[in-house]
């Protein structure tokens, strides 16, 4: 019953993605293949981007699930760009949750570009603790919170203030980026909590093919991720908190969608043993100018 | 008190960035060794092809399928751009306006922001008049 719930939510959402690739204009964006780390890229002014990842995994000792996240994404000017997520989670032999919505914003303080670009990174969380879509690790995490139900999960709900300082910059057609996490729980006592990000990739060719096409190898980009916790203000470091590290795929499609794959492998004990990712995305350029034209 | 004195400083530095802008006051930031950067695909009928491809994907949207400008954003067949150097184009579209509302394309390798400017280039060698 809950699965066939979940079909019928995913039938509305590719119905409604197909509805905005008919009204939407043909948009080319270079997206990062990364799914945790943040690169120094926002989005462009008064484009949206509406993106689903989700994540599969079946660990040890525990139920396998899929967590999907939707995102829509606003250039809201060119040093600003603000996103929502809204996220759940479908557990087998468990039940399926929605588990929360984040608010964040991204500003670029610098004007110009540099060899290393910083961006300020302030979110705001609602999220309960049957949450599983690893969009970052921070604190101590452990694998063993996904052996308990989601029941029990669901009845804790943290709002959370997080901040991050990305470090990126670009060379030789790399790219390089470097999260730094820093959340606090603002509806419990508990102390500070860190988290990383490490990220670096490259396009399959740096020279546009001088005809349209969707295989080319431009629009093909490669790279890895390499995440985890760092602990908390009072216990600082890389143990008794999870890691994980994997390959990352995208093609950037000529029609405006994005795909992205990649499986991230558990680095430690308290890592699940592999998370398999995949997202969709499409950019919708200039989504305030389409309203205007049906003044 | 102090903090309204602030803000209305922040405001008005804002609005002379914007205005300086507006009249194409960017060409003039760009850095003596950026200006006299040479295009490597220049006079290249392949490059500027795919910039023309990248051009519709990433920039008509906001310039006009063919170049001539949409509300505030400029025509880029302009005089401005005919008589911009290579550098100083691959320049603004490395760095972009950000407070103006022109994106930074540093997203794009820089291959690809060089075959946009032999296109750009293409499209202004045939013009005699030119929009401003």
């Amino acid at each position: 019953m809950q699965f066939a719930h979940s079909a019928k939510t995913m039938r509305l959402g590719v119905l409604l993605i197909g509805l905005l690739t008919a009204m939407g204009g043909l948009a080319l964006a270079q997206e990062k293949p990364y799914f945790v780390t943040y690169s120094h890229d926002l989005e462009e002014p008064g484009n949206l981007e509406i993106e689903t990842q989700a994540i599969a995994a079946s660990p040890d000792n525990a139920n396998a699930f899929f967590a999907p996240t939707v995102e829509f994404e606003y250039g809201a000017t060119a040093w600003w760009t603000a996103e929502v997520y809204l996220q759940g989670q479908s557990t087998s032999n468990d039940s399926t949750v929605f588990t929360g919505f984040r608010f964040e914003n991204r500003f670029r303080p610098l004007p110009r570009e540099y060899w290393i670009n910083p961006v300020i990174y302030v979110e705001y969380e609602n999220v309960n603790d049957a949450d599983k879509s690893f969009l970052e690790v921070t604190g101590h995490d452990s694998a063993t919170t996904l052996q308990v139900p989601n029941a029990i999960l669901r009845t804790e709900t943290e709002r959370t203030i997080e901040g991050k300082l990305i470090l990126s910059g670009n060379g030789k057609g790399f790219n390089f980026s470097g999260n730094m996490i820093a959340e606090k729980a603002v509806n419990e006592a508990e102390s500070w909590e860190f988290g990383y990000a490490l990220a670096a990739s490259r396009p399959l060719a740096l020279k546009a093919a001088s005809h349209a096409c969707t295989f080319c190898r431009q629009n093909f980009s490669a790279g890895g991720e390499l995440f985890g916790g760092l602990g908390t203000r009072y216990s600082f470091g890389l143990k008794q908190t999870s890691q994980y590290a994997g390959p990352v795929i995208a093609l950037n499609a000529p029609n405006g969608f994005t795909y992205r794959f990649g499986p991230e492998f558990g680095l430690n004990d308290n890592s699940a043993g592999v998370l398999w990712r995949f997202g969709v995305s499409y950019e919708i350029q200039q989504f305030a100018g389409w309203f205007r034209r049906f003044k | 008190m102090k903090c309204r004195f602030c803000l209305l400083l922040a405001f008005l530095a804002t609005f002379f960035c914007a205005a300086m802008a507006a009249d194409g006051a960017w060409l003039k930031k760009v850095p003596d060794g950026d200006r006299a950067r040479t295009n490597p695909y220049a006079n290249d009928a392949d490059a500027a092809a795919a910039g023309g491809i990248l051009f519709h994907n990433n920039c008509a949207h906001c310039h006009g399928q063919h170049a001539e400008g949409k509300g505030s954003r400029p025509a880029l067949k302009s005089d401005r751009i005919r008589n911009a150097t290579d550098g100083q184009i691959a320049w603004i579209l490395r760095n972009g306006e950000p407070f103006k509302g022109m994106p930074r394309w540093s997203s794009l390798p820089e291959a690809q922001r060089w075959q946009i400017v032999a296109y750009l280039r293409s499209l202004n060698a045939d013009t005699s008049g030119g929009l401003q």
